[in-house]
């Protein structure tokens, strides 16, 4: 019988549902918090075949990813996966270098390379955001070159030395709401659309998700980015644009709670599946 | 109904069923966010929720 180590740090409502799901398909899940693991390779007893990595913290999921590899136990995602999505730089470099359709982007580390980046942009409004970073956090929409400076002089004074990369993506205007695509292993098994009024739209800053029917242009752009990035699990975040779907980042350790009620699709099902049908590969 | 008491105001916390350890939930009469610290037969410890750090999120 095949035991999927879950690998955690909270609980959220995402992580029972694989419970629940895991618990229908009589499969047996083992706990693995990451806070309270001794991640030392000479003392450390394995006692699952596979390990789902559900962290919230991404720097604890990134150590302990790379620990279980080290064992040889399959990760999902694993740590290639992870590195790309967890840093948007990087994740729009890999999309651009795989030409899967992204907005423009630039990466600086000071106020006067910044302005210039944006007039090679276009100009303003552009959004700046840190590399790393989830849930709509430290978002900035900037509209002038006033603000620009204000935002980085803040950033330069008062943040950590991860806020004084500063990652410049050229702002698309939505139609109220962005796309996200749940991917398992380059095929989309359901998508949702995240409105709000606010340019922010991710549900953990109150967008509300309803149901967006898959059509060809969605499953085609998601396989090609789930190929670039290294597959797995994920979720895509497209902007509707005039030049047609653009996909803003992709999340790898995604959350979906909210996300099963308007598709009608277990999401939870759908990871738990994955997770077996590659441990029965091994 | 599985019960235990909010380490910040002392009041008797009803925990949801299917309760997991790490889990978070609220204190129905202080809100603060807590966290479950362990889930044992002879009892069940609530400590306060970590706050969101920088690299949290999805």
């Amino acid at each position: 019988m095949i035991t999927i180590g879950l690998l955690h740090t909270t609980i959220r409502g995402d992580e029972k549902l694989i419970l629940e799901a895991a618990k229908k398909r009589n499969i047996k899940i083992k706990l693995i918090d990451a806070r309270n693991e001794i991640l030392n390779r000479k003392t450390y007893r394995l006692d699952f075949d596979i390990v789902l990595n559900r962290c919230v913290s991404t720097i604890k999921g990134d150590h302990a990813t790379h620990f279980f590899e080290s064992l040889g136990v399959v990760v999902i995602n694993n740590s290639k996966v992870s590195a790309i999505c967890e840093d948007k730089f990087v994740t729009s470099l890999t999309l651009q270098k795989a030409k899967v359709p992204t907005p423009e982007f630039a990466m600086v580390f000071n106020a006067d390379q910044a302005h210039q980046a944006i007039r090679q942009m276009g100009g303003f409004p552009v959004v700046l955001k840190p590399p790393l970073g989830s849930w709509g956090r430290l978002l900035a929409k900037i509209n002038d070159l006033d603000a620009l400076e204000a935002i980085i002089e803040h950033k330069d004074t008062l943040g950590s030395p991860q806020q004084k990369s500063f990652y410049i993506q050229k702002y698309i205007k939505k139609p109220g709401r962005d796309i996200r695509a749940f991917v398992i292993d380059g095929k989309v098994i359901c998508a949702i659309y995240r409105n709000s009024p606010h340019w922010i739209t991710n549900t953990a800053r109150g967008g509300v998700a309803s149901n967006c029917p898959v059509d060809k242009k969605i499953s085609e752009i998601s396989r090609k980015a789930s190929i670039a990035v290294g597959g797995g699990i994920l979720s895509l975040d497209f902007f509707e644009t005039d030049f047609g779907l653009q996909i803003n980042e992709i999340n790898h350790t995604t959350e979906f709670k909210n996300s099963e009620k308007p598709t009608g699709v277990s999401i939870s099902g759908g990871i738990v599946d994955y997770c077996l049908k590659v441990a029965k590969n091994l | 109904m599985k019960k235990s008491t909010c380490p910040v105001c002392d009041a008797v916390v009803t925990l949801p069923e299917g309760i997991e350890e790490s889990e978070i939930i609220s204190c129905g009469d202080c809100h603060t966010r807590l966290v479950v610290a362990s889930l044992k037969r002879e009892g069940i410890t609530l400590k306060e929720a970590p706050k969101v750090e920088e690299d949290w999120g999805e």
